[in-house]
């Protein structure tokens, strides 16, 4: 049985240091860049390293929740038709309604919080429904909800302040680069400085224990989604800015490109396990991997490929390192 | 005393009852409302019509049970259906005097390749089976898009043979129920009275017992991913052939109303129970809400979130009907 500890403070030891997942990932995003390097002779050049990452930063909004969200032992698929609803919401409402942009830009937030608590109110008042059915057939209503609202049309017309939100600099930086910053910082304080964060790794690790040691369970459950929520609908926002308009059926498999980055991130899909320095480091390597790639002309359903495969490896090898230390194990004591 | 306790356990096995008994109850309840509002619904034509649009959807819902009962869920089948439609699709419009029966093999072995894949993935290497599906269902739905060039095969492509597998009769019954059918009575027998059949049950029902009493539970899941991805080969080609075109996002989004059909039909997403009879119910609901919603003039952009909510409303009974068993369970034990 492999040892699960919750302390916050580890004992320092250099082997450990070094045998850690995220160098795994800062390995990979080095290779990355130097690959990308040489495909194209503009590419390391500050300027356009920085827009690079605008290109993909509006789903890492919702890595940063999610993380929070696997580590509990569940999932979230019902993400990407969250950001749609949220998204076709907030245009109609500006749009169809008259309402003012910054009204309904709080309302797109509101509408995201919404869906998230609705989840998570339901995982926890029914607990014989794992999260994966419950987030599942929101999925399905969210989206069929935003349909209903828009049917098959493009709503757009934004006012021109609006597009700040994906497009704008402050001080020569994007705008969503700083918000992404700032929304990371929050969350990994959250995740590793808080008692509410120690409680998150408690509940992953065994949900019984931490229900017997008077952690709140439920409540901590319906706090993340309704996290999650929030932050799919803040996703929302600067990818209908970044877009200029919004269907029902945008933001479509980004579940699968959120769940890929949290769990290439090192974080443990069975729970427990995790940080969200590793979730930030593979948002960078997915997205500057799928840059790289475009830039060499490979079409997006070859990246579709890529990315799930990359998904089913990063699982893997933890499985396979837990295997050859349980056959270890076993030969020592054979020995 | 004892005539109390036979009462009790009389109730209790008539609340397990109670969900297919209230399940056909609805279908009638449904199927006279919707005969109401349009006469044309309860005719020969439209209910034959019904099954036929139904035959596939409940191929796909037989291989899903068996997943669901082993505590698993398979996200990839829709991809799956559109990878082995496409590839049959091509290999017919290449050569057009292959026998139909030759394109159906073609299909069902390369499902069967997919699935058994997967199913390695899942049993050996240990991967949550969401992780694992998620994964390849990007994975073969970018190689139906590498396949076929991002290209359509449509209907001239196609030879007549290979049409007719959808649209020709057998014994005066029209093959896609035909071959339903025949699945039906194969997998009743294969789950009620072979051994290996059985076995499905114990591993979902306990993994650990199950392997304690000498189940091979990695065989049992492998084949179970294999037997899934058979059959959504079989109903890729079906799929190609029923609507005369294959593309790259055939199928997309099916695997819901597959899962749907299987929770509908009763079949416990935590594993361990589903019964044929019930899935049968289960696809047949959901064909009769395709087919009546656009009959009583519904707009098809409600009906995905009616489905959805017909989903969450199905899997939310399930649960409440479970907890009063079990209750029921917990009072008898009392006495």
């Amino acid at each position: 049985m492999e040892k699960r500890s919750i302390a916050a403070h580890k004992e320092f030891n250099l082997k450990s240091f070094f045998f850690q997942w995220e160098w795994m990932l800062v390995l990979m995003l080095i290779i990355i860049n130097i690959v990308n390097a040489s495909l194209s002779p503009y590419y390391l050049n500050f300027r356009s390293l920085i827009d690079a990452t605008m290109t993909f930063l509006d789903k890492a909004f919702i890595v940063l929740p999610m993380a929070f969200v696997i580590i509990l032992g569940d999932i979230d698929i019902s993400v990407a038709s969250t950001v749609a609803l949220s998204s076709v919401v907030m245009a109609v409402s500006y749009n169809n309604l008259g309402l003012p942009m910054e009204l309904a830009v709080i309302i797109c937030l509101v509408v995201g919080t919404i869906c998230g608590l609705i989840n998570g109110l339901l995982i926890t008042k029914f607990k014989e429904l794992s999260a994966v059915i419950v987030t599942l057939s929101t999925m399905i209503i969210y989206r069929g909800i935003a349909y209903i609202i828009l049917e098959d049309q493009a709503s757009g017309k934004f006012p021109s302040w609006f597009s700040f939100f994906g497009w704008g600099y402050v001080g020569g930086i994007p705008f969503i680069l700083i918000a992404f910053a700032v929304f990371a910082v929050i969350f990994s304080m959250l995740l590793h400085k808080t008692t509410f964060g120690r409680r998150v790794y408690a509940i992953g690790s065994n949900i019984t224990a931490s229900r017997f040691s008077g952690v709140q369970v439920d409540k901590i459950k319906v706090i993340i989604f309704t996290m999650t929520g929030f932050m799919s609908a803040v996703t929302a926002l600067f990818l209908t800015s970044r877009m200029g308009s919004t269907r029902p059926n945008v933001a479509t498999g980004y579940e699968l490109d959120v769940i890929a980055m949290v769990v290439l991130g090192g974080v443990s899909t069975t729970g427990g396990k995790g940080r969200i320095i590793g979730t930030i480091l593979s948002i960078f390597v997915i997205g500057l991997l799928r840059y790289g790639l475009g830039l060499k002309n490979v079409p997006a359903q070859a990246l579709l490929v890529i990315i799930g495969l990359l998904l089913i490896f990063a699982v893997m090898i933890p499985n396979i390192k837990i295997n050859t230390a349980k056959v270890r194990k076993l030969h020592k004591t054979e020995a | 005393m004892s005539e109390l306790a036979l009462e009790k356990k009389l109730k209790v096995t008539s609340i397990g009852k109670f969900r297919e008994l209230g399940l056909l109850v609805f279908i009638i309840l449904l199927s006279v409302l919707v005969q109401l509002r349009n006469p044309n619904f309860l005719t020969l034509e439209n209910i034959n019509d019904l099954i036929k649009n139904t035959a596939i959807l409940s191929i796909l819902t037989v291989g899903m049970m068996l997943v669901i009962v082993t505590r698993g869920i398979d996200l990839s089948i829709g991809s799956t259906v559109a990878l082995s439609g496409m590839i049959s699709a091509l290999a017919v419009s290449a050569n057009p005097d292959i026998h139909p029966l030759v394109a159906m093999l073609i299909g069902t072995l390369i499902g069967t390749v997919c699935g058994a894949i997967l199913g390695l993935l899942v049993s050996k290497a240990g991967i949550l089976p969401i992780i694992a599906t998620l994964g390849m269902m990007n994975a073969y739905r970018g190689l139906t898009f590498m396949i076929s060039g991002g290209r359509w095969v449509s209907a001239h492509q196609m030879p007549a043979s290979f049409k007719g597998i959808a649209t020709g009769s057998l014994l005066g019954i029209n093959i896609l129920i035909f071959i339903a059918i025949i699945i039906y009575i194969i997998f009743y027998y294969f789950v009620n009275h072979t051994r290996t059949g059985r076995q499905i049950y114990a591993v979902g029902s306990n993994p650990e017992s199950a392997k304690i009493s000498g189940i091979n539970t990695v065989k049992i899941l492998w084949m179970v991913y294999t037997i899934m991805g058979a059959l959504a080969g079989l109903a890729g080609v079906l799929w190609v052939s029923k609507f005369a075109s294959a593309q790259g996002d055939t199928a997309m989004g099916y695997e819901m109303n597959v899962i749907a059909a299987c929770v509908l039909g009763g079949v416990n997403i935590s594993g361990g129970s589903g019964k044929i009879s019930g899935i049968i119910l289960g696809s047949l609901l959901l064909g009769i809400i395709n087919n009546a919603l656009p009959l009583i003039n519904v707009s098809p952009f409600w009906q995905q979130a009616i489905q959805g909510v017909i989903i969450l409303v199905a899997v939310i009974v399930n649960a409440l009907v479970k907890r009063n068993v079990d209750r029921k369970n917990l009072m008898r034990r009392k006495i």
